[in-house]
């Protein structure tokens, strides 16, 4: 059973997977279908799940409850050095003791590999690092010792490879060219990649499809823009961006939209974005949607009026407004500074308006400060 | 995690720890026992009956006393000046050294990689008739003509002083070279001048080394007896001195027994008190 | 306005305020200046007269010679003691450090019922004063009858010696990150060749260290030998009973050679750490 494990391949199911510890549950009936070939991307705050949700995956923690199947292979209980599963650790975890070409060969060795030399040596090309086979971990950069990490696990052609938050210590330039790299890697060499992150806009750039973790739970999955332009839960939609939320009750049928009153207003939204199970609901709209015009000028779409500007930050592509609205409640917009028109000013009047197709709907019992807090402890990674 | 990981730790401890058992542990009960034995009646030096006389450390300890308390005035009296001049030096290498660290780190040890007994006997000379310093000393009429140096208490305290040096500035300086000095810019900027900066934030953070260095000398130093037998004289001896001329000179096994297990008690129940007192918890 | 800085003078320190500043901000300096000469003065003594001219008595200097250099084992029961501490040291520095790396490793990674009581048994023998461990060891040979002599006296050196070995490999057993080992498994490795490819070789340089402090506090004992050994001579022993009538030069050529022979192998060390680093 063991020795066939390793050459199990396939996708990769979690059924109903709990991990407790004690009265904790790390994670909780998580199901999930990861498709073969796929950059997957596990996204969530500190503490959701996702790490431990990885480690299980790969070997070094056994669920409570629940099973792991690669393809047809259940792989619940196997070692870690039974699966064919390479994890890219969050620090890297280096051999400090081993050169770098030892380091990249290990795993290869480990399995009785022949050519052990020609696999070392394709592998550093492609990461374009040829040159330190001879050094020593410590005396590599963060950016090169991480990709030597990756290095070390894409040489051994495993069937899924995890990737535990693996930019997280690098700077923000290098991470941006990290990411690019990573997923013109993954499309090269056709492997599986999971990837847990904290950072949304990372999920974005490299995942095909995200799936959303939030204590234990996945909220959502689907592709960057499924979850971006339709989230379905009030933590989706201020994680991954932000937005802007608007309680209000839904009012009538107008074909296949749906008229909605909020605190006053009318405003229409498609019937097949809105996730309330009642008439209750919570209109979103991300900040870039909206358009500010001043009162007087003519406007399009759904329109809500009484707005004045709080505050105004220019920040070079954009514009960010504070708008409060004549219900209490601040809006955030973003005007894109396309047009060489200058911005608007703190105190205008002014009318917000959008196109109602951007419009989603979430439950009117949805908790409206999920996913906004940013928890200090993401500030500088796990 | 499979069952053979259970068994793991306990099948690592068991060869040391049949050793210590057989070697420490099991001597330490016999000591007990022979404590409390007396000689037996004509019969030949060394045979002794186990006759549950616990009067003998009463015996042992009154007629010693004297030496007991010496041994623990010096034990104190040299770590006190132990403390007083390793933690300048570790201060000194920690924060002053810079690249120098480790340079000056080895230096402080290597003196104690001559043999403790020539090292020792070295400051016997030196101290002494032949020596330098004390003509010097009596030539600037410091001391009088008539007094010497060796064969004193202060000879002694001296000598044991130097020779736990190292065991005071290592974990002193262990734990001086973990405080991170920007806590320090930071009580500056919080109004504190230079003393007040130290007596309020590093002292009290390098208590822990100042625990460690104080046991680590305190207790081989109460129960030495090579620094008295070498640099003092028959009226300074310790309790160290009265035990190994039990076994060695005048047989009598069940008194020594019974100093060695007061002294190992008195030690046990001082550190007891000092590290609960000074709360550090793990030290080893 | 320039020309009015440029005309008024300089304000000076006047020379007292400028030294106690100087002599404030070089306190320490000075301090180890006295501190490290007083550490050496014993050091220098020994070196100095291990080129006296002195025959068997090493009081007072009688002359420069290079002879105690040439002929180390000129006196009698010098170098047989020197060969009895080696052979002892080896011996107990082999077990201590078997055995005590044993005992780290079981207490610094698994959590198991009887963990705390194992630190204190492991940290007893380092708080009992040398006369109880040798006096008590004793003790127990004479009732087994066993004499005192070179096997009781390994014996008694292992014993002491575990605790430091002990003490030494678990603190660098600490420091070792356990994702290495993770990823070690993650490779394909299973727990023994994780063990011998990535844990060993990483915890080598405390094993090594544990073993050299065994070795010097062995080599070095001299009250828990006096109680284990009987008539067998050991380097401090011999020593010391040589006091009364003078040490022989060749002790302080002996001596002095350790000295100069552990600051090599230390420094070496050092600078091969270095080494490795970069």
């Amino acid at each position: 059973m063991s020795s066939d494990a390793i050459s199990a391949r396939g996708d990769l199911r979690l059924t109903r997977i709990t991990k407790s510890y004690g009265d904790f549950k790390a994670v909780d009936d998580l199901t999930l279908t990861i498709p073969k070939g796929s950059f997957f991307a596990l996204l969530g705050p500190s503490g959701c799940g996702k790490t431990t949700t990885l480690r299980m995956v790969a070997g070094l923690e056994e669920p409570t409850v629940g099973s792991i199947h690669l393809g047809d292979t259940d792989i619940t209980t196997t070692r870690p050095y039974q699966r064919p599963i390479n994890t890219v650790f969050q620090n890297y975890a280096l051999f400090p003791h081993l050169t770098i070409f030892e380091n990249i060969a290990f795993g290869l060795r480990r399995r009785g590999v022949k050519d052990v030399k020609e696999q070392v040596d394709k592998v550093l090309n492609l990461v374009e690092l040829p040159h330190l086979a001879g050094r020593k971990p410590t005396q590599l950069s963060g950016g090169q010792q991480q990709r030597i990490a990756l290095a070390r696990a894409i040489v051994n052609r495993p069937a899924l490879l995890l990737l535990d938050e693996p930019l997280g210590a690098l700077d923000l330039k290098l991470r941006r060219q990290m990411q690019i790299e990573l997923k013109w890697i993954q499309r090269e060499v056709g492997l599986t990649f999971v990837h847990v992150t904290h950072d949304q806009e990372e999920a974005m750039t490299m995942a095909d499809t995200i799936a959303v973790m939030n204590e234990g739970k996945i909220e959502q999955m689907g592709s960057p823009a499924d979850l971006y332009d339709n989230p379905e839960t009030a933590f989706v939609a201020n994680f991954l961006g932000q937005s802007n939320l608007i309680k209000g009750k839904i009012d009538g049928n107008d074909g296949d939209n749906l008229v909605v009153d909020l605190y006053g207003q009318k405003i229409s939204m498609p019937k097949n974005r809105s996730h309330a199970v009642d008439n209750s609901l919570y209109a979103g709209i991300r900040p870039e949607k909206f358009r500010i015009s001043l009162l007087g000028t003519p406007v399009r779409g759904n329109t809500l009026t009484g707005g004045r500007i709080e505050d105004v930050s220019y920040i070079g592509v954009s514009t960010q407004y504070v708008v409060a609205m004549p219900w209490g409640q601040e809006v955030m917009v973003f005007e894109q500074n396309d047009d060489g028109i200058p911005p608007f000013d703190k105190g205008d009047e002014v009318v917000i308006s959008w196109e109602p197709n951007f419009t989603f709907g979430l439950r009117g019992d949805e908790d409206v400060e999920a996913g906004t807090e940013v928890n200090p402890e993401e500030l500088e990674g796990e | 995690m499979s069952l053979p990981k259970v068994r793991v730790p306990y099948l690592l401890l068991f060869p040391g720890f049949a050793f210590l058992f057989t070697f420490f542990i099991l001597p330490i009960i016999n000591l007990a026992q022979t404590s409390t034995q007396t000689p037996i009646k004509g019969g030949d030096t060394g045979q002794y009956e186990q006759t549950f006389a616990f009067s003998n450390y009463i015996t042992a300890f009154t007629e010693n006393k004297e030496q007991f308390a010496r041994s623990f005035v010096f034990a104190t009296c040299s770590t006190l000046l132990a403390l007083a001049i390793a933690y300048p030096l570790a201060y000194a290498i920690a924060f002053k050294a810079g690249k120098f660290k480790n340079i000056l780190l080895v230096l402080v040890v290597a003196p104690f990689f001559t043999s403790f007994l020539l090292r020792t006997i070295a400051w016997k000379q030196i101290l002494g008739e032949e020596g330098f310093v004390v003509p010097g000393l009596r030539s600037l009429h410091i001391i009088s003509q008539q007094t010497t140096l060796t064969s004193t208490s202060f000879a002694v305290v001296a000598g044991m002083t130097y020779n736990f040096l190292p065991f005071m500035t290592l974990p002193l300086y262990a734990s001086l070279e973990r405080i991170d000095p920007r806590t320090i810019e930071a009580a500056g900027d919080l109004y504190a001048n230079g003393i007040t900066a130290f007596r309020r934030v590093t002292m009290p953070l390098s208590l822990p080394g100042v625990v460690a260095g104080t046991l680590l000398t305190f207790i081989p130093a109460a129960g030495d007896y090579v620094n008295a037998a070498i640099l003092g004289s028959p009226t300074s001896k310790m309790v160290g001195n009265v035990i190994e001329s039990r076994y060695f000179k005048i047989v009598d096994y069940p008194t020594a027994a019974a100093l060695s297990f007061t002294l190992m008690a008195t030690i046990l129940v001082l550190v007891t008190l000092y590290v609960r007192k000074a709360g550090t918890e793990e030290l080893v | 306005m320039s020309q009015k800085i440029k005309d008024a003078t300089i304000p000076t320190i006047p020379f007292k305020a400028r030294f106690s500043r100087w002599f404030g901000r070089n306190l320490l300096r000075i301090y180890m200046v006295f501190g490290f000469t007083y550490l050496f003065i014993p050091v220098a003594y020994t070196f100095a007269f291990s080129f006296n001219d002195s025959g068997k008595s090493n009081l007072i200097w009688k002359g420069f010679t290079l002879r105690n250099w040439q002929n180390p084992c000129g006196a009698p029961e010098v170098c047989s003691a020197l060969g009895n501490s080696i052979k002892i040291g080896l011996l107990a520095t082999t077990f201590a450090t078997i055995l005590g790396t044993m005992i780290a490793f079981a207490v610094g990674r698994y959590a198991f019922r009887g963990r705390s009581s194992s630190n204190i048994l492991i940290f007893l023998p380092m708080a009992t004063p040398e006369v109880v461990l040798g006096a008590s060891l004793l003790s127990l040979f004479l009732v087994f009858k066993i004499n005192p002599g070179f096997w009781p006296t390994v014996i008694a050196h292992v014993m002491f010696c575990i605790s430091f070995v002990v003490v030494t490999v678990k603190a660098r057993i600490a420091s070792l990150d356990p994702r290495l080992e993770q990823a070690a498994m993650d490779l394909y490795a299973n727990e023994l060749e994780t063990f011998r490819r990535v844990t060993l070789p990483l915890v080598a340089p405390g094993i090594a260290g544990a073993a050299l402090l065994a070795f010097s506090l062995s080599f070095d004992d001299f009250i828990i030998t006096n109680f284990n050994s009987g008539t067998l001579m050991t380097f401090p022993k011999f020593v010391y009973v040589s006091a009364a009538r003078g040490i022989p030069a060749q002790a302080n050529v002996i001596g002095s050679s350790m000295f100069f022979l552990a600051l090599i192998l230390v420094i070496a060390g050092q600078v091969v750490n270095r080494k490795k680093v970069r």
